[in-house]
């Protein structure tokens, strides 16, 4: 009954929120290129359908490989930052520096450097920039959250520094990286959009270039349709960490044994 | 088995605000196949005490010697201290796994430790699926696992309710027996120290050291027999003794 009411009620809120807007754009007449209604956007969908994949498709693309390019440098930085307190000490404020710099004053930057024909690796990095900090935050603090009474045990079996790493650090960091993880995700797609924005049309193929585009031609139901699928997809890379959360932490974490994170 | 000669062991700076003395001049010696108990008030020591031994710490001053080669040491702390991402079994296994034992070799030692403790058939639960007392029991066996020679405890049942903390007092004497294993308890239980060992070291306040060494009679058969309540009676008065001193 409880599942029933959690999908049941916000689709209930959908149906009203469309109903009202198709309502209200018939009513007052608001012309197609300020307001379209829900079917009209339907419509530019459909029709716009093998483009808009494409578009899709390039900016997945570019997001997936941020925020994997993300965890492994991410995590590699926490993992160092974890073996020497000096390091940490000497990177870390570098670390938030780079996070508090809008991306959007830096990309420029990165798509000079990198050169526009190589423009979905200048993409890539930019989004990687965006999503690293969270991830970096996340197992820095699970890899120094480990139980000092268990890092002693195995201290006194004869464990190496790397053993320790594999086998309390790194499982007890999981529940932070993983969080940091969803933050990330999002952020990833949120650095992809920013970087094709700022790379501008001509150049990057993705959903932002398609929403640029539509707005410069008045195709404002283009412009939704493409504005829908991008938040779908962040919804989707939401739910697809949340389960890889609940797959990995369902035994034995709080947080998934609650059903909530 | 092991003799303490002199140890001081200071926590924090010196010169910033004088930190922490928490041991001055500890001595003590345990003989092989003793239970000893090292019994004093909260913050003198005890704990440092044990670390020591294991090696978790570096004296500042004196030192400790093994008999013959430092022994097979197994610890249990106040906190059951498991893994809580992996199951009774693999916690139980931890020791073997660091000394590059075969996988299938430790689970069997693994499922033996658990079985002693009276955990069989409980190898797969994980920590959340277990109660205070089966937890603390994990940890047991988890330090029976590597089969050490010394084991050494910090106040294990200290957080556990008086049924559960007198059914593991009383296996731990019988696997102490079993085994032919020297222990060392920390508590700051008179009760459990009086009925548990063959010797009470009582400590003073910070910084601590032996205050005095009573060796108890034999007949504590018992929590309850007349000789466990006049070895209670005898630690009491020492353990004020030395809160006063």
């Amino acid at each position: 009954m409880k599942r029933a009411l959690d999908t049941l009620l916000p689709l209930i809120v959908a149906i009203l929120f469309l109903g009202t807007w198709e309502w209200a754009v018939a009513h007052w007449q608001v012309p197609v290129y300020v307001l379209p209604g829900p079917p009209a956007i339907a419509k530019a969908f459909a029709d716009n359908f093998s483009s808009l994949m494409a578009a899709l498709l390039s900016t997945l693309t570019v997001t997936v490989e941020a925020f994997l390019a993300a965890c492994v440098l991410g995590i590699a930085t926490a993992i160092a930052f974890s073996q020497s307190r000096l390091l940490e000490r000497t990177f870390y404020p570098y670390a938030v520096i780079l996070q508090v710099t809008p991306v959007v004053a830096i990309a420029p930057l990165i798509l000079i450097w990198v050169g526009f024909e190589r423009i979905n690796l200048a993409l890539v990095i930019i989004a990687t920039i965006v999503a690293f900090f969270p991830i970096l935050a996340g197992a820095t603090l699970g890899l120094k959250s480990a139980d000092f009474n268990l890092v002693d045990l195995t201290r006194l079996y004869g464990a190496s520094r790397a053993q320790i790493l594999w086998r309390v650090r790194l499982p007890t960091s999981l529940p932070y990286l993983l969080s940091g993880m969803k933050t990330a995700g999002g952020l990833a797609l949120i650095g992809a959009v920013v970087a094709e924005f700022v790379a501008g049309s001509g150049t990057a193929t993705g959903l932002a270039w398609r929403i640029v585009e539509s707005g410069n031609r008045l195709e404002i139901a283009t412009l939704f349709a493409a504005l829908g699928l991008l938040a779908l997809t962040g919804v989707l890379i939401f739910a697809a960490l949340s389960l890889l959360e609940w797959l990995l932490l369902r035994r034995w974490h709080e947080s998934a044994l609650s059903g909530k994170s | 088995m092991i003799a303490l000669k002199g140890i001081a062991k200071r926590f924090g700076s010196i010169q910033k605000d004088g930190g922490t003395e928490a041991l001055r001049d500890l001595s003590f010696s345990i003989a092989e196949d003793e239970f000893v108990s090292l019994l004093g008030p909260s913050g003198c020591g005890k704990s440092t005490a044990l670390r020591l031994i294991a090696g978790l710490l570096e004296p500042d001053a004196g030192h400790i010697r093994f008999a013959q080669d430092r022994p097979e040491i197994g610890f249990v702390f106040q906190e059951p201290t498991l893994m809580p991402w992996t199951d009774a079994l693999a916690n139980t296994r931890l020791p073997l796994d660091l000394k590059g034992v075969a996988r299938s070799d430790g689970n069997v030692r693994a499922a033996a430790a658990l079985a002693r403790v009276g955990l069989a058939g409980f190898e797969q639960a994980y920590p959340r699926e277990l109660s205070g007392g089966m937890k603390m029991r994990v940890s047991l066996a988890r330090a029976l696992a590597a089969q050490p020679k010394l084991l050494l405890l910090d106040e294990p049942f200290a957080a556990l309710d008086e049924i559960t903390r007198n059914s593991l007092g009383d296996d731990l004497l019988r696997l102490w027996k079993e085994d032919g294993l020297t222990v060392l308890f920390v508590t700051h239980s008179v009760s459990e120290s009086s009925f548990l060992s063959q010797r009470v070291l009582v400590m003073t306040p910070r910084p601590g050291r032996i205050a005095e060494d009573i060796a108890l009679p034999f007949g504590r058969d018992s929590r309850l027999s007349p000789a466990t309540i006049e070895a209670q009676r005898a630690i009491s008065t020492a353990l004020n003794t030395a809160m006063a001193a």
